[in-house]
């Protein structure tokens, strides 16, 4: 298990930005999503992200709803996405939960940040938890010892973008555009404006996330940020693919790219 | 502005007081939304806490009520319908009788005045019956809005009449085809249309439920039924009635019945839920009566949903009653004890339904036949001394397929 700040201390001594990849728990299946993250991982992954399926994913675009559902599907529960970041976590890749908060909330906030610590993982980000009803989170995330990511977005005042970085630890999550999550043509012009007006409001990393997809667009990403975030595009490749082992080629094929455009800053 | 015989919304019926503490209801509420949101709710909030007390928004808003929407409504006493509630007096607030048929359109006037103090060119909303979808088209027609309207997939063929209104009146109608179909997929979709055109967009939401702003604007526009019912009531029976019967989906005809009275401690506030096919088979949408408290929708409140937090589709005959989740003040009100909450079974709502259509000539909405079902349960408990209000939310034109099949007409 790595620590985000040795992440990131090791990406900027490489002289490069961080690769940042998301997954959902139980997608394809249980197993296959700890095989397609640690190819991942052996292809350039320096963070995984594992979703935790939730029934009802207002923030994000049909790739992930379409993953997120199969997994339901399949029957995914907390416990699986607990062994899923133990499985990921021993690839030695930081690994975080993204999740919205109500399954938290329902399985209890102590609970699930001493789970998740006990599983490897290093935190959470929390894209619908809003810094006014963050707080019992933080609590119980520092009392277990795990990091609390919170998101910026382009239409976030100087105001806000102070009160979300100062509940984040970790890193601060940026997002590109104003939108779902999903592969686009090109990153959000607003991403490197954002990412430097959160930079007045904090020392701690900036990565940017939505919209990313492509080794170019992470090059992009990379010269003006901490480290690149991918989600959708790996899922992608994934849902496109004839076969699981087809799946962890493409997947591999892609981190690796996308590494690559991490290095190009 | 201050004569009432002229107007039917007085200064201060739109009483706000939300803001001052961020949206909470107990400890109900709150806002659970991607940060990329909070300004524009930010925003709403501050345009409305502005125009609560502003009167020229109050005197257009006020105009549009009473001679647009056909305000105000008038109480019907229906001694018919309640000879089979025990005897006891019932007397309906005929909402159904506004234009478009149903409460919504009051809370949509309000939210189309908003959009323009916005500076918004184009309006969204979810909709379940169909019945708010059909008021935000008519708003946006009448001030030259854009409008899309987000529709479960199972809503729009049970109430595809009301699908070809919106049509007519210029709205796309987009069907969400994801999760259950229903009211609550039609709010995730049209969330990730508001988050993604915020610019340029309201999302003119339609219940008292979602994120603060949103759950004590939506109550204020609708409160106008209370006021008016509360006024009125005293006027034709000299006092206050016992009890009040309103049906709840996400809440906004019940709260907007409930508010005016809240104060009024001899008056039992009662709401109706859908109990589909009745709570012992899973299939319904008791979400106060057997949900739990979590977060739905940007809010804390009761919710159906497992004990990982993953929300349990709902089930209701009535397309306007079919969401897991509740508005959060009911949330409050129940804990509180100050209202008390009930379901109505699938078969329990057609019968009155029927009953209303047969005995008085008013065939209600499917959702409004869940109050006037309660009604009859609880005149039966009342006794024929008993007054008891029932808020007849909407028209039952858009049900007539459904009740073609449920009937065999
Ligand atoms: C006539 C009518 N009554 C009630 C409802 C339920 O909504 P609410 O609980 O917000 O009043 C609807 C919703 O579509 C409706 O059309």
């Amino acid at each position: 298990m790595t620590s985000l700040a040795a992440v990131f201390e090791k990406a900027r001594s490489e002289d490069r930005a961080a690769l940042v990849g998301y997954l959902p728990a139980g997608f394809p299946t249980k197993d296959g999503a700890v095989a397609a993250a640690s190819a991942m991982v052996d292809a350039g992954c320096d963070v995984i992200e594992i979703g935790l399926p939730y029934s009802d994913p207002l923030m994000d675009g049909p790739t992930i709803q379409d993953a997120v559902h199969r997994s339901l599907s399949n029957g995914t529960r907390i416990a699986d996405v607990m062994r899923t970041v133990e499985g990921v976590a021993r690839t030695g890749a930081a690994t975080l939960v993204m999740t919205y908060w109500n399954p938290i909330d329902q399985y209890g906030a102590e609970r699930f940040a001493r789970d998740l610590a006990n599983a490897g993982g290093v935190g959470t980000i929390t894209p619908d938890l809003t810094p006014e009803e963050a707080g019992p989170w933080r609590e119980a995330s520092r009392e277990a010892g795990i990091e609390t990511v919170f998101l910026v977005a382009p239409s976030s005042t100087e105001e806000r973008i102070g009160i979300v970085a100062d509940c984040c630890t970790g890193f601060v999550y940026a997002a590109s555009l104003m939108g779902v999550t999903g592969a686009r043509e090109s990153v959000g012009l607003a991403a490197e404006g954002l990412v430097k007006r959160t930079r007045a409001h904090t020392t701690l990393p900036v990565c940017v996330g939505l919209g990313v997809g492509t080794g170019a667009q992470a090059a992009e990403v990379a010269a003006y940020a901490d480290g690149v975030i991918v989600g959708s595009a790996f899922i992608r490749r994934l849902l496109d693919a004839p076969d699981e082992s087809a799946g962890l080629f493409a997947v591999r094929e892609l981190a690796a790219e996308l590494a690559a455009g991490c290095r190009r800053r | 502005m201050t004569s009432s015989e002229d107007t039917v919304l007085q200064p201060g019926d739109l009483v706000g007081g939300d803001a001052g503490t961020g949206g909470k209801f107990g400890v109900f509420g709150g806002r659970y939304v991607p940060e990329a949101l909070i300004p524009a709710l930010d925003e709403v909030a501050a345009v409305y806490e502005k125009a609560r007390t502003d009167v020229a928004f109050i005197r257009e808003f006020d105009h549009l009520l009473r001679t647009y929407a056909g305000r105000p409504t008038t109480l019907t006493d229906v001694p018919k319908f309640g000879a089979q509630a025990g005897g006891a007096r019932i007397v309906l607030k005929r909402e159904d009788l506004t234009h478009t048929g149903a409460h919504k359109i009051n809370n949509v006037l309000g939210q189309a005045l908003l959009t323009k103090r916005l500076g918004k060119t184009r309006v969204i909303a979810e909709t379940g019956a169909g019945q708010h979808g059909v008021a935000t088209a008519t708003a946006a027609a009448l001030m030259g809005l854009e409008c899309v309207i987000y529709m479960g997939a199972v809503d729009c063929e049970r109430q595809s009449l009301n699908v070809a209104r919106m049509k007519l009146l210029g709205a796309t109608v987009v069907p969400v085809t994801n999760g259950s179909q229903t009211l609550k997929d039609a709010i995730n979709e049209a969330f990730r249309d508001w988050v993604t055109n915020v610019d340029s967009t309201h999302y003119l939401f339609g219940t008292v439920a979602g994120p603060y702003p949103f759950p004590g604007i939506v109550r204020d526009f609708a409160r106008i039924i209370g006021v008016e019912a509360r006024r009125q009531i005293l006027a034709l029976t000299g006092k206050l009635p016992d009890a009040i019967c309103a049906a709840v989906g996400g809440g906004s005809n019940a709260i907007g019945i409930f508010h005016a009275f809240l104060g009024d401690e001899g008056v039992a506030l009662h709401g109706y839920e859908a109990g589909g096919r009745g709570l012992e088979t899973g299939e319904h949408a008791l979400t106060l009566t057997a949900g739990t408290i979590g977060v739905l929708h940007g809010s804390r409140t009761y919710v159906l949903q497992d004990e990982e937090g993953q929300t349990i589709e709902s089930h209701s005959i009535s397309a306007g009653l079919d969401y897991p989740g509740v508005g959060p003040e009911h949330a409050w009100l129940k804990d509180s004890g100050r209202a008390t909450y009930h379901g109505i079974t699938d078969a329990e709502a057609m019968d009155a339904f029927a009953l209303l259509a047969r005995t008085e000539g008013i065939i209600p909405a499917i959702e409004s036949a869940h109050a006037l079902a309660g009604a009859l349960k609880l005149g039966r408990e009342l006794g024929p001394d008993a007054t008891i209000l029932v808020n007849l939310s909407g028209r039952g034109d858009k049900d007539m397929g459904t009740a073609m099949t449920y009937f065999n007409l």
